[in-house]
């Protein structure tokens, strides 16, 4: 069985999140990490190649230090890692990068594709259910756990107020949840390994099946109109009065705001 | 085919056990002012089985039209049966904007379909409108800016940033809106839909998935993380007893209590309802600091609510630092005065 | 000369970072107010390879170098002293003597299990009248057909009682030289846990690194098979001794984590308390403080990162180990204490880190050579 699991570098928004004085973010202070979505499903993968013998490609697209994020995946017990890098293929909105990984994923057999469900950048969730939709194969978003039966993936598919237990015949592609699990870490040895590993770089070219129409900033059928970096809440305003002004005063708030 | 045959606001009007989300309505609402900036009309999809009857509640919160597709294999949502219809339907009657919502199932349907009818898809967004694109001419090319647009904005960066995104060359022009941002219009009552019904001639193929099992959660487990408005105490709330001021305020706002660690350690609420680093980190519209200091730990799990107001005797308490509304004041007196006004003026 | 790491150890690094702040630092507190051995931290570093970093895969190890094997220490040492010396003690003096002097026979039979962390290693050297002068040495051993008898005890084992395996020194043979004068000869053995007439003595109580598990070592004819001895019968001492210039690594690696640890509290905690309207941070007492913290560290680390580059590349490292010991050990003193006193009335209770540091960094002082010890050892390569 082969499984290849997408994985993206993101800066730690979660954590680590670094303002410049002026409030907007610092992109530069910010730790680059695996998406905590991916690397979910880099474990739930792992977890199968324990049980299966799976053999588990990691492939990213981004810039070439998303090399660091390869690396990781293949201590933690990755086989194999793709990193697709290529200037043509910057500025990608979800349409174009889902169809630059589907090009890319044309080129290496697989039985099931694992991704992250959202990237904590983006938190858009549209790449994983767009690769498969260009691929042709059927698609299980929001997965909390992933079973391996036979020929076929069970998977528990999340809802807000409930959960489906879904099958599908693979090849699919399975969208996995942090909730599935808890990430192995790396080990020392394995990383000294992944660093003797070769990653295979794959640029345009490789790319199979692909129109240079729906590739890159160009290809990207949305466009940023306008972005800006929420400034960081500073203090507020801060008000000493008596109970009843104080409550008129939140009333006021709660109605400029449209809360009430 | 020229984007201007692409006319009309159409909502998806998601449905779980033949029962309309909220969500729907919502688009509705807010379909509504997109189409009038466009001079064309709110179409809600509704996608089903069974489903027909649902139509008339749409009207009620202004759908102007209903396309019905009543199928038995949409019983249970599934992800390729449903973007066959969708994708029929935008197909079929060729709309310039689809909105979804960003549920669980919409999150899933919409990226599906976006790809299929090789569009654009913004997620999440948590506002809509209608501009140009680009928002200023460039100078020299007024000609080449594009008047009527969607411009979706949303946050990300996790809600660090916010962008603003339009989809000029391609339609529809498609998005996901985060539920409980938009604003239902007040109740048509008894409007009754104009329905279409439409059979977009579903097809199983290999990306139909076999659904097990459904177990849907019992009960109505709270989670603080769920909660629009929170009300949280810590410290200096002072008493288990004193929480009960703190919940009457919560249950008026249709909020949520939750607490520091000082009121779990000493007792006052469970572990499930803290707030903070060794607790939930929670991202509510309004959340109330009510005698709490503001420890860093406690920060960390609450600073990225849309509104942070604080109550606290202690004019120096950090909790300052991150409110947007600071009072300094005696929260045995504020809270239950708060809760009297808010109470005489929400007719509850 | 470089002094970048390359991007191994950096990944290297953020992984015992990683582990360290989630796996580690939760317990640390705890581990000190109870002075329990953190068994489950134990079986979670063995699990990820973290008992056996410098060993080769070939014996169950991570096949990788004395360097990242530091930065292990140095990690967990950042937020639990007690954590760093377990693996310190375990990696530095009983896999690495082994793994040395050890026949093929017992490495694969003692440094597989000990470097997968199935089981744990300590050493013994020091006795109850045996500290610095390793001639005070009272255990000993003495051929008996096929087993060795042995006979005396050793005090202070560091991962005492909760190891399988000890590395122990004892006296084989006395010898006279032309004088007259009586020298002692000693050897090496490996002695199992379950050895017949080994038993522990008392746990010691401990101003620092509490929850390690320190007792004494009881021999009373303990009997251990014949092959057992480690290296050849009456080179113990020299074994000892350049065990002892590994383990000085190591300690220095907890001790450069113990600096650093104070001083990422001092930095957090100062730009935090206000004291006069303002932040202590942005008081020039405080600011020289730090940046001399800051600079002394440095320092501390590029002597023992060069240490342990001396112990991957030469056979003999006495005097690099001594140095970064010395020095690191003393730094993580000052900086310690200094970093209390930075915290005030704060630094000197128990829910703040800080004073578990301090009372941990004594230690890095005293043992596997004191201070004293690691400047004979200095001076005497510069007198020779």
């Amino acid at each position: 069985m082969k499984i290849v699991v997408c994985i993206k570098q993101v800066p730690d928004t979660k954590g680590g999140v670094k303002f410049n004085p002026d409030g907007t973010l610092d992109r530069a202070a910010m730790l680059a990490i695996m998406n905590p979505d991916d690397k979910a499903g880099l474990e739930a993968a792992l977890r199968i190649k324990e049980q299966t013998g799976a053999e588990v490609t990691v492939l990213t697209m981004g810039l070439p230090k998303a090399d660091d994020v390869l690396r990781e995946a293949l201590a933690m017990g990755a086989d194999h890692a793709v990193l697709v890098t290529d200037r043509v293929l910057g500025g990608a909105d979800t349409w174009a990068t889902s169809t630059t990984i589907a090009g890319a994923l044309r080129n290496i057999d697989y039985d099931l594709i694992i991704t992250g469900r959202q990237a904590i950048d983006g938190d858009t969730a549209q790449v994983g259910p767009q690769i498969a939709e260009h691929l042709g194969i059927p698609v299980i978003s929001y997965a909390e756990d992933i079973k391996v039966e036979g020929d076929s993936v069970v998977v528990k598919r999340q809802y807000e107020d409930r959960y489906h237990m879904l099958k599908a015949k693979m090849p699919c592609l399975v969208t996995a949840l942090s909730e599935l699990n808890t990430p192995r870490y790396m080990t020392p040895g394995g990383i000294f390994d992944a660093y003797d590993k070769e990653v295979t770089v794959w640029g345009r070219a490789d790319l199979k099946d692909v129109d240079d129409s729906n590739l890159g900033l160009k290809g990207s059928p949305t466009k940023i109109a306008k972005a800006s970096d929420k400034v960081r809440k500073g203090a507020g305003e801060k008000v000493t009065l008596d109970p009843t002004e104080s409550v008129t005063y939140i009333m006021d708030k709660l109605k400029e705001k449209h809360v009430i | 085919m020229g984007l201007e045959e692409y006319k009309g606001v159409f909502i998806y009007a998601q449905q779980v056990d033949n029962e309309i989300s909220p969500i729907a309505f919502e688009l509705i609402g807010k379909g509504k002012e997109l189409a009038k900036d466009l001079n064309t009309e709110v179409t809600a999809v509704l996608l089903g089985s069974n489903v027909k009857g649902l139509a008339d509640q749409l009207a009620v919160y202004g759908a102007d039209k209903v396309i019905v597709v009543d199928n038995p294999l949409l019983e249970t949502y599934r992800t390729e049966p449903y973007a066959q219809a969708l994708t029929a339907v935008i197909n079929e009657y060729k709309p310039e904007i689809m909105l979804v919502g960003a549920t669980a199932i919409g999150r899933d349907l919409g990226p599906t379909v976006s790809a299929r009818v090789q569009t654009g898809l913004t997620a999440d967004c948590t506002m809509l409108e209608i501009g140009d694109f680009p928002l200023v001419a460039v100078p020299g090319k007024e000609d080449q800016q594009k008047h009527n647009q969607l411009l979706m904005t949303r946050p990300a960066f996790g809600g660090n940033t916010i962008a603003t995104i339009a989809c000029p060359d391609n339609r529809p022009q498609m998005a996901t809106v985060r539920p409980g941002v938009m604003q239902k219009i007040a109740p048509i009552e008894g409007a009754k839909a104009n329905v279409v019904e439409f059979n977009p001639e579903l097809k199983e193929n290999n990306k139909y998935v076999e659904i097990e099992e459904v177990v849907k959660a019992v009960g109505n487990v709270e989670n603080i993380m769920d909660a629009k408005i929170l009300v949280s105490g810590g410290r200096g709330v002072g008493s288990a007893e004193n929480f009960g001021m703190l919940k009457e305020l919560a249950d008026v706002l249709g909020g949520m209590v939750s607490c520091s660690r000082a009121a779990v350690e000493n007792g006052w609420l469970a572990q499930d309802y803290q707030v903070g680093q060794t607790g939930k980190t929670v991202r509510p519209n309004v959340y109330f600091a009510i005698g709490i200091s503001g420890a860093i730990q406690h920060v960390a799990g609450m600073e990225e609510s849309d509104i942070i107001i604080a109550i606290n005797k202690d004019a120096d308490a950090p909790i300052f630092d991150v409110a947007d509304y600071g009072i300094v004041g005696d929260l045995n007196k504020i809270v239950p005065a708060l809760t009297a006004q808010l109470k005489a003026e929400l007719g509850k | 000369m470089d002094f970048t790491l390359d991007k191994k150890h950096e990944m290297a690094r953020t992984l015992f970072k990683e582990f360290a702040e989630t796996e580690v630092k939760p317990l640390a507190q705890e581990t000190d107010e109870t002075e329990q051995f953190p068994a489950e931290t134990v079986a979670k570093m063995a699990k990820y390879g973290f008992m056996g970093i410098p060993v080769p895969k070939e014996y169950g190890g991570q096949g990788c170098d004395p360097l990242t094997y530091v930065m292990c220490v140095e990690e967990l040492s950042k937020v639990c002293a007690t954590t760093g010396v377990i693996v310190s003690a375990h990696t530095s003096l009983c896999i690495d003597p082994i793994m040395t002097y050890g026949t093929e026979e017992q490495k694969q039979k003692y440094v597989r299990p000990l470097a997968t962390g199935e089981k744990i290693g300590a050493f013994g050297l020091t006795e109850p009248g045996a500290g610095t002068d390793a001639q005070g040495c009272q255990t000993k051993a003495v051929l008996d057909g096929d087993e060795w008898v042995l006979n005396g005890s050793k005090c202070f084992i560091t991962n005492g009682k909760v190891a399988d395996v000890y590395i122990v020194i004892a006296v084989t043979s006395i010898t006279e030289d032309k004088r007259g004068r009586k020298k002692k000869n000693f050897s090496a053995f490996i002695v199992d846990k379950d050895a017949p007439g080994f038993s522990f003595g008392t746990k010691e109580k401990k101003m620092g690194i509490r929850g390690s598990s320190t007792y004494e070592l009881i021999f009373e004819d303990c009997r251990i098979p014949k092959e057992n001895i480690l290296g050849p019968q009456g080179k113990g001492f020299p074994i000892a001794m350049h065990t002892l210039d590994g383990g000085r690594i190591g300690i220095a690696s907890q001790a450069l984590g113990i600096a650093e640890g104070a001083l990422e509290r001092a930095i957090a905690y100062t730009k935090e308390r206000k004291q006069f309207g303002r932040s202590i941070a942005q008081q020039q007492n405080t600011q020289f403080k730090l940046a001399d913290m800051a600079t002394r560290i440095e320092a501390a680390k590029l002597l023992v990162y060069k240490a342990a580059m001396a112990k991957a590349t030469q056979k003999v490292y006495s005097v690099e180990a001594a140095k970064a010991k010395l020095f690191a050990a003393e730094t993580a003193m000052a900086v310690t204490t200094e970093v209390v006193q930075l915290f005030g009335g704060y630094g000197y209770i128990r829910e703040y880190d800080v004073e578990r540091m301090m009372r941990d960094a004594k230690i890095t002082e005293i043992y596997e050579g004191t201070s004293e010890v690691q400047r004979m050892v200095i001076s005497g390569s510069l007198l020779k």
